[in-house]
């Protein structure tokens, strides 16, 4: 537990030396054999051995996707357990990991598209799609938007674009042989500009997101309060559900739905730095990075040569722990 | 104290609307019989069904459709039950069987048959009778799992659905590494299963889920009482001298044994538990009882409506059931959600 400012202060640096620190080890472990000194030659000293081949083509590019993606999902998840004021939410149930994956399919099945580049701007483009639509609806109606309607919106749209993409996918088997890696999200094999695209967005709601963390604690106390202190509740919704939107679909777009992050980083760090969302943000953003990291490195390992799909391995690597900490933690 | 008030005014008539939403599976369940390959007047199918008319018709009727109807019917019944008990208890709208692991239990169990005990051609080396057990048996342990993790003196909603999360998304990395590792041939059989089909039921099966399911939601009823203190929350539940604990876990097993044996038979047919009983909810109120029986009713209409769809929409080809729950009730859902002022529980 980090109790005062200066522990909380003090632990940013270090939790950035950290992901620095995973960065180095996803350049230097897996199957071909390479060692911290190949790593620091490749970008000092390059030559055209296979190994720095790899090193600069292959697991940079990964590293830092890997990173990137996971500080958008731990972010967008703590965003949206806070607007919807449900512990349970995460991008998953808001509708964006769903939204993406129809589109995407979709494109595969109708318009036999085929390369990430298109995936990318699909997938943005559903994810968008799918949360504006939560967004209206949950907005329809005599008393306007709650957490609640927003939480169940969007589990209804999630249950059914992902009912109509598993109706694609099971009248069409090449559609599913082509597109179950990509469904199952990876950071392996994806080139870096795709995150050069979405680099641009992904900044900007990182950053209008910390700025404006404080508003999130006079939400999360409760809608009349807010209003009651002055906010505008809608707007600051909107907001933030469209910073957490920007993350989340470029999260998705980047590397395919990878589930479970976003919902298990915010309440580890919760537990960790308490209820300040200006703490909370910034530590999701490394936490989430710190776990893609692990679970990417970890997947090259488990059915050696072959790799996991990143997605599989974030849950086999944070299952226990998280069960560990929601039995020792969370004693509500 | 809120909450006591919105239970006593709970009188929106419920028992006409129940009464309602069962004459609707009725009616469901006699078009549905009537359509297909060999079409039947629903007048055909009654007079078939008390034994006069053709003996071509009785055949087609009794043998062919008729167990697959009455299995859409038991499964559909059994999901929004145990969805309508979970969600009572964790007091969380999201709470569903889906969601804490049951159905991914069931999918990791199924899978892994499929691969064990399938030969180099793709054809399995034993009876597939025994699928229903192992996906029986996948989803009883995982949900054992889950309230033994979650155990730390009595269970606590909140913990349970966070455990419950973890478990689920564990079992769904674990099918997911077992998929990739097979050939593509069972990768579809098993995207099959568990989007969740009653493709193939036949009367024995039947036989089997229709006591289960009676006895279990019968139980559930008898608990009625229980179910609403708790709904109060653990501190008034206590205070009124409910065993809050022991009561707990009696409901979660039978919430659970309800969808232990409908995914055993059906698949994982998703969001019938999630959908139907916030929908029952926001129709009759929630108290548990008219709640319980109502959401069943909508529950077996889901699963009713999207197996004829499914059999008839794109004939020959099948699309499992499950593909058409959520594309039939989420947009009711939504509609409700948009149109009807917040009526308690929901």
């Amino acid at each position: 537990m980090l109790h005062t400012n200066i522990t909380r202060g003090l632990g940013i640096p270090i939790g950035i030396a950290f992901i620095l620190f995973l960065m180095g080890a996803s350049l230097v472990y897996g199957y071909t054999d390479t060692s911290w000194l190949d790593a620091y030659k490749t970008f000092m000293d390059p030559n055209t051995s296979n190994e720095h081949l790899i090193i600069r083509d292959v697991r940079f590019p990964r590293a830092l996707i890997a990173a990137f993606v996971g500080a958008c999902l731990g972010v967008s998840g703590a965003i949206m357990q806070s607007i919807t004021r449900n512990p349970l939410s995460s991008p998953s149930i808001l509708g964006v990991n769903a939204g993406a994956s129809f589109f995407v399919v979709m494109g595969v099945v109708f318009l036999s598209i085929q390369s990430l580049q298109s995936y990318m701007w699909l997938s943005f483009a559903g994810a968008t799609f799918a949360f504006l639509l939560v967004f209206v609806l949950s907005s329809a109606g005599r008393e306007g938007l709650t957490p609640l309607k927003l939480t169940l919106a969007g589990s209804a749209i999630t249950a059914l674009f992902s009912s109509v993409t598993q109706g694609l996918l099971v009248l069409n088997e090449t559609a599913l042989d082509q597109v179950l890696f990509w469904l199952a999200g990876s950071v392996a094999n994806r080139s870096l500009d795709l995150l050069i695209n979405a680099l641009p967005y992904i900044i900007v709601a990182l950053l209008a997101a910390f700025v404006r963390a404080k508003e999130l604690n006079v939400l999360s106390i409760g809608d009349d309060v807010a209003v009651g202190l002055g906010q505008r509740t809608i707007m600051t919704k909107f907001f933030f559900g469209a910073c957490a939107v920007v993350l989340a679909g470029s999260a998705v777009a980047i590397a395919g739905p990878i589930g479970f992050v976003g919902i298990i980083i915010p309440h580890l760090v919760r537990s960790l730095v308490g209820l300040d969302h200006r703490w909370i943000l910034p530590y999701s953003a490394m936490g989430g990075a710190v776990l893609l990291l692990l679970a990417d490195i970890g997947s090259r390992y488990v059915l050696m040569p072959q790799e996991l799909p990143v997605g599989v391995m974030t849950a086999l690597i944070g299952v226990p722990f998280f069960i560990f900490v929601a039995r020792r933690k969370l004693g509500i | 104290m809120k909450k006591i008030k919105q239970l006593e005014m709970t009188t929106r008539h419920p028992v006409y609307a129940t009464i309602l939403v069962f004459v609707a599976v009725l009616a469901v369940m006699i078009l549905s019989a009537g359509s297909g390959e060999f079409p039947l007047s629903p007048a055909n199918v009654v007079s078939a069904l008390f034994g006069y008319g053709d003996d071509f018709n009785r055949i087609i009727l009794v043998d062919f459709r008729l167990p697959r109807i009455v299995m859409a019917l038991f499964v559909g019944m059994a999901l929004a039950v145990s969805g309508a008990i979970l969600q009572g208890i964790t007091k969380n709208p999201l709470a569903s069987p889906d969601l804490i692991g049951i159905t991914a239990g069931a999918s990791f169990a199924v899978v892994l048959f499929l691969t064990l005990f399938s030969d180099e051609n793709n054809s399995l080396t034993v009876s597939i009778q025994w699928l229903p057990l192992f996906a029986f048996l996948g989803a009883t342990l995982t949900a054992l799992a889950v309230f033994a993790l979650s155990w730390k003196n009595g269970i606590a909603p909140f913990r349970l659905l966070l455990i419950g999360i973890a478990v689920a998304a564990f079992m769904q990395a674990g099918t997911t590494v077992w998929i990739l590792m097979g050939p593509i041939y069972q990768a579809s059989q098993a995207t099959i299963w568990t989007t969740g089909s009653i493709y193939g039921a036949n009367w024995s099966q039947v036989y089997v889920l229709m006591p289960w399911a009676l006895l279990l939601m019968t139980v559930a009823l008898l608990l009625r009482r229980h179910m609403n203190i708790l709904e109060l929350g653990d501190d008034i539940a206590t205070g009124v001298g409910s065993h809050v604990q022991r009561n707990r876990l009696i409901l979660l097993l039978v919430s659970t044994g309800l969808t232990g044996i409908a995914v055993a038979f059906a698949g994982g047919i998703g969001f019938v538990g999630l959908l139907a009983p916030h929908i029952a909810r926001r129709i009759v109120g929630p108290k548990f009882q008219s709640m319980m029986l109502f959401s069943a009713g909508i529950g077996a209409l889901l699963v009713l409506v999207a197996d004829w769809i499914g059999r008839v929409a794109f004939a020959p080809i099948e699309v499992p059931a499950g593909v058409w729950t959520a594309a039939v009730g989420a947009p009711y859902f939504i509609y409700l959600l948009i149109t009807q002022r917040k009526k308690g529980g929901a």
